[in-house]
């Protein structure tokens, strides 16, 4: 993949996502959460945990990883996997920032 | 087309068939699983700890509901296999199922055995051998006072420590002369018996039971001599019997045991037999160690993988009883051609006995300290020749070569295959490989991925010295246990830090505090920011990103997602006003369900995220606010109608709860807190399971506290007596207090009284007026900055965000 192929979207600001927060994007059927962590990175995943489809935009962020509210597993929010010695991944959606505008492509990818 | 392997029996032995199979041959077998018992596969050796509170059914779990979905494995759960059709090679149910199979595994374990004296089928005579049994007990435990246990043995004793520690009065009745003489000498069995007695049990040894009386019911048991010993529950654990009926049934080979060869396979060679239903060269087992060499032969025969036939080896025993080392092992009779080794230390109360034949060891008997376990086991399974350190032997592995070695060096000093974890057949190399390959830093990481110490847990001792000697320095299992991975401070180092630092801010105390991670984890900041906001009422900023979601939100997350809401309704009490506004709201919102709570109030669930604020709108024109049913912090108060309506009541137990619940809404406490009144002695409101708890008495007011009735249950500690209700509010104020500035975040009041000291509550709170009152005073302060209802925040704007997705691309796609 290279961003000269990707189609982005602009969806919103930086600060629209509660420093170590999160919000949904909707997108039919599918929720994609966007997560914003400690460093002002941000990253999508689909609002889905590979435990039991828990929702993971309302779960704790920390290091690079989200919590889910459901039952605690760890996911990797670069990689959409799940940390430890749980198995299992969620989809992943390229996302950059620029100048402010969070910009994100629908081109999903799952380990 | 996969080929059907159908298992009779879901217990711990073919749980470890299924997960060797899975690794070995995962798409090879479609599998359908038949289970008398109503659940999934747990650590049935864990049960003991159930039985003692030292664990919960959650906790011994070993493959929950998700485990079976993931592998598309069919679990029958509470269905009991009634007949094997050989021809048609089909198993039928007392449910009426009937599923076909290509291979057919029978693992229906074993019976315990019932002494047909008569009485033994009256109600409260109980075995022991799966949940249902520990319910029983537990419940027995509650109303019933005296428990007679028919067996001396492992499992015997078990279940008396267990009993005992739930509150029973136990006594043990044994058949032979000394306790667990299966697996104990007599020097052993009498220091067993000798500790057993200390803890309040009564033993009576070379006792047999003539018969259990009573009418209709348990009340006592007749000894052969005449004596009666009274009691309201009996359980017997004399022994078990392979349960063989089925196979039998069907024509199979039986002996003892339902007969297998070298590879599991019955007589018939599309059935299977393993656990303790099997008979394998002659013998039956009734442990899971060898019983597990029997799931992984069947598993790689059953994937068609090369493997070795069974071979019998000797496994050691250890009693689950917390404060008693014993372990045994191997044949320990006395013969002609044998010699021993004896040493006993009465001070430290440790006996120890090693039998020797031909200058080997054959059998291990060790009482008080079993550290050296793993060393005289590995010397008896490698068949060493021991004469060159006869001398020395006994004092174990520490005394060879010359200078006593430390204990970490005797586990350094192991080969590599000295078995670690007898239970799942784990050895050293497994263990150092794993942890360096995986790196491993804490106990219940080595727990989850090597099972070593992840059953009955006797050899955790063990395996923390090999972390110890692996990860070196980096690894102190004597050092109290960190709130995370995050900091190497317990909660309490943490706690008193924020005070002596004045750390206001999670940020400032991770800098302080050296933490390991740039901002936490989902452990460790909901416990920071409960510190801050217990120390810093007025000037800490509640940081809501370190909140679960339901704090957050100021609901309760569903298991789809969706949101229940579940508003006050003071001491239970509600009026026609408010029931007309709940139900507009569950029209207007379209909300699927409606309940009463536990805890004498109403909730909605299923609601959406969205239309959160303006469902709390509606209900906040009618006056409604948060129940904070979501919240570590006050809950509700349960009332009952007292003096003005009952009968019995004494005062006004429902003016009184409604006092509290006003004066305390909207604390937040180390974990939730449940209070509740009751207008007279016969406790209709259940406040004697409380966390506090008011009993109206004709003179006043009893309090409780340290109630438990979820995970654990436990009857309240009482705090003292006073005559009016603002004594009560200042006494249950204050008590709240104390809590939430010493309780651990999570830790409930009965476990934080535990660790603290009821009397040492008690002095503060009941005898110490000053410090009651300075209590009191610190509550009030921050209750200024906690009382402001969070939903009226929520439908006025604040956290708009939350409620909103960001952007819908279905709507308007942004290009
Ligand atoms: C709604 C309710 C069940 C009901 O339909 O009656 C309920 C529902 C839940 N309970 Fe409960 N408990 C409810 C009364 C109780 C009671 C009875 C009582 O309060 O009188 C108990 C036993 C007493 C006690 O508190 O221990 C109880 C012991 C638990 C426990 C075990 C706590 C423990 O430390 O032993 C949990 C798990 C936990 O907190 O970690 C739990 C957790 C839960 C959670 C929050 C599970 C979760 O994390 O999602 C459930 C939330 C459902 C929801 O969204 O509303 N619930 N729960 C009751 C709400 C009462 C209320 O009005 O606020
Ligand atoms: C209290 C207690 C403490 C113990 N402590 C230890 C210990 O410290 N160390 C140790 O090594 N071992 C210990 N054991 C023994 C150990 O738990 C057993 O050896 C082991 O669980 C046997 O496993 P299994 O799979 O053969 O049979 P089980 O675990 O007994 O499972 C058999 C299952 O088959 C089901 N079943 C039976 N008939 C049918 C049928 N017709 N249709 C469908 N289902 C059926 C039963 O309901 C049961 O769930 C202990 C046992 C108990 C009860
Ligand atoms: S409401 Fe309570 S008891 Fe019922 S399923 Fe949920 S946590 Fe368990
Ligand atoms: S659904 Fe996410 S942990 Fe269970």
């Amino acid at each position: 993949m290279n961003a000269m192929t990707e189609n982005w979207i602009a969806i919103g600001k930086l600060e629209d996502i509660p420093l170590r927060g999160s919000r949904c994007v909707k997108n039919g059927d599918m929720t994609i959460a966007l997560f914003r962590t400690a460093d002002d990175q941000v990253f999508a995943l689909e609002d889905k945990c590979p435990h039991k489809n828990g929702p993971l935009s309302q779960g704790i962020v920390h290091d690079g990883c989200v919590t889910c509210p459901l039952h605690n597993w760890v996911i990797s929010l670069s990689s959409g996997t799940a940390q430890g010695a749980d198995e299992g991944s969620t989809m992943t959606f390229p996302v950059k920032v620029e100048d402010g505008d969070i910009l994100l492509s629908l081109d999903g990818h799952k380990e | 087309m996969k080929k059907k392997l159908v298992i009779i029996g879901n217990g711990m032995v073919p749980g470890r068939m299924l997960e060797r199979l899975y690794d070995q041959a995962p798409d090879l077998y479609d599998v359908t699983i038949f289970n008398a018992e109503p659940r999934v596969n747990y650590d049935r050796i864990m049960l003991s700890p159930v039985l003692s509170g030292e664990k919960t059914y959650e906790e011994i779990i070993i493959h929950g509901d998700g485990w079976y979905i993931d592998r598309n494995i069919t679990l029958y759960k509470g269905h009991k296999v009634t007949e094997i059709d050989r021809q048609a090679k089909t198993v039928s149910t007392n449910t009426g199922e009937t599923v076909s199979y290509d291979k057919l595994v029978i693992a229906t374990g074993s019976n315990p055995f019932i002494i047909p004296v008569p009485g033994h089928d009256l109600p409260g005579v109980l075995t022991y051998r799966d949940l249902d049994d520990v319910e029983a007990m537990l419940l027995a435990a509650q109303s019933r006072d005296k428990a007679v246990i028919i067996g001396g043995g492992l499992l015997g004793l078990e279940a008396a420590a267990g009993l005992k520690e739930r509150g029973m009065d136990v006594s043990v009745v044994h058949l032979m002369p000394t306790l667990m003489e299966r697996q104990l000498d007599e020097a052993a069995g009498h220091l067993l018996q000798r500790e057993l007695e200390g803890r309040g049990i009564k033993i009576y040894t070379s006792s047999n039971t003539k018969q259990i009386v009573g009418d209709g019911k348990v009340e006592g048991l007749e000894l052969e001599d005449g004596t009666i010993i009274p009691a309201s529950l009996v359980v017997m654990a004399v022994g078990i019997r392979p349960n063989a009926q089925i196979a039998q049934e069907a024509e199979l080979d039986v002996g003892r045991g339902i007969q297998v060869d070298g590879r599991m396979v019955t007589s018939d060679p599309d059935i299977y037999s393993l656990g303790e239903c099997a008979e394998v060269g002659g013998q039956v087992y009734g442990i899971v160690a060898p019983l597990y060499e029997t799931a992984r032969i069947a598993a790689d025969h059953l994937a068609g993988v090369p493997c070795e036939a069974f071979k019998h080896s000797e496994t050691a025993t250890k009693l689950k009883v917390t404060g008693i080392d014993l372990y045994s092992l191997g044949d320990f009779g006395q013969g002609d051609d044998r010699e021993e080794i004896v040493l006993r230390d009465a001070q430290a109360g440790i006996y120890k006995r090693l039998v020797i034949q031909d200058n080997k060891i054959i059998g291990v008997v060790l009482y008080g300290d079993t550290s050296d376990g793993a060393w005289f086991n590995n010397l008896l399974k490698t068949g060493e020749d021991i004469s060159e350190m006869r001398e020395t032997l006994i004092f174990g592995q520490a005394y060879q070569g010359g200078t006593p070695l430390d204990p970490s060096a005797a586990v350094a000093a192991l080969p590599d295959d000295a078995e670690i974890c007898g239970c799942n057949g784990v050895c050293k190399s497994t263990i150092v490989d794993t942890i360096k390959e995986k790196g491993l830093t804490t106990l219940d990481d080595v727990r989850a991925y090597t099972k070593a110490s992840a059953s009955c847990g006797t050899c955790t001792g063990l395996v923390e010295q090999l972390m110890s000697v692996t990860l070196g320095d980096s690894y102190n299992p004597a050092a109290i246990t960190p709130m995370c991975g995050c900091t190497d401070l317990g909660h309490d180092d943490v706690r008193r830090l924020i005070k002596a630092k004045e750390l206001k801010t999670i940020p400032d105390l991770m800098q302080a505090l050296e933490w390991k991670t740039s901002c936490g984890c989902a452990k460790c900041r909901p416990a920071l920011n409960y510190y801050m906001v217990c120390d810093w009422p007025n000037e800490y900023a509640d940081d809501y990103q370190s909140r679960f979601i339901n704090e957050r939100v100021h609901a309760n997350i569903q298991k789809d997602g969706t949101y229940s809401v579940v508003p006050r309704m003071w001491g239970g009490m509600t009026s026609s006003t408010e029931l007309r506004a709940i139900a507009d709201v569950v029209d207007k919102f379209d909300i699927p369900a409606v309940k009463c709570t536990g805890g004498q109030r109403i909730d909605m669930l299923g609601i959406k995220k969205e239309d959160l604020p303006a469902v709390w709108a509606d209900l906040g024109k009618a006056g409604f606010v948060s129940g904070q049913a979501y919240a570590k912090g006050l809950r509700t108060v349960k009332t009952c109608v007292g003096s003005d309506w009952c009968r019995f009541g004494t005062q006004d137990s429902t003016g009184l709860g409604i006092k509290l619940e006003k004066f305390m809404w909207g604390s937040w406490t180390p974990a939730k807190l449940k209070l509740a009144v009751s207008g007279c002695p016969r406790n209709c409101a259940e406040a004697t399971c409380k966390d506090i708890g008011v009993v109206c008495v004709d003179s006043g007011y009893e309090i409780h506290f340290a109630g438990a009735a979820g995970l654990d249950i436990k009857g309240t500690e009482i705090l003292g007596n006073v005559s009016t209700e603002d004594e009560v509010m200042e006494h249950v104020v204050a008590l709240a207090q104390m809590y939430r500035e010493q309780g651990r975040y999570l830790e409930r009041i009965y476990k934080w009284a535990k660790r603290i000291g009821v009397d040492e509550i008690r002095a503060q709170i009941m005898d110490n007026a000053e410090m009651r009152k300075a209590y009191y005073d610190r509550f009030v302060f921050s209750q200024k900055y906690a009382q402001v209802d969070p939903w009226n925040e929520r439908v006025s704007g604040k956290d708009k965000h939350e409620f909103k997705p960001m952007a819908d691309l279905t709507l308007e796609p942004a290009e």
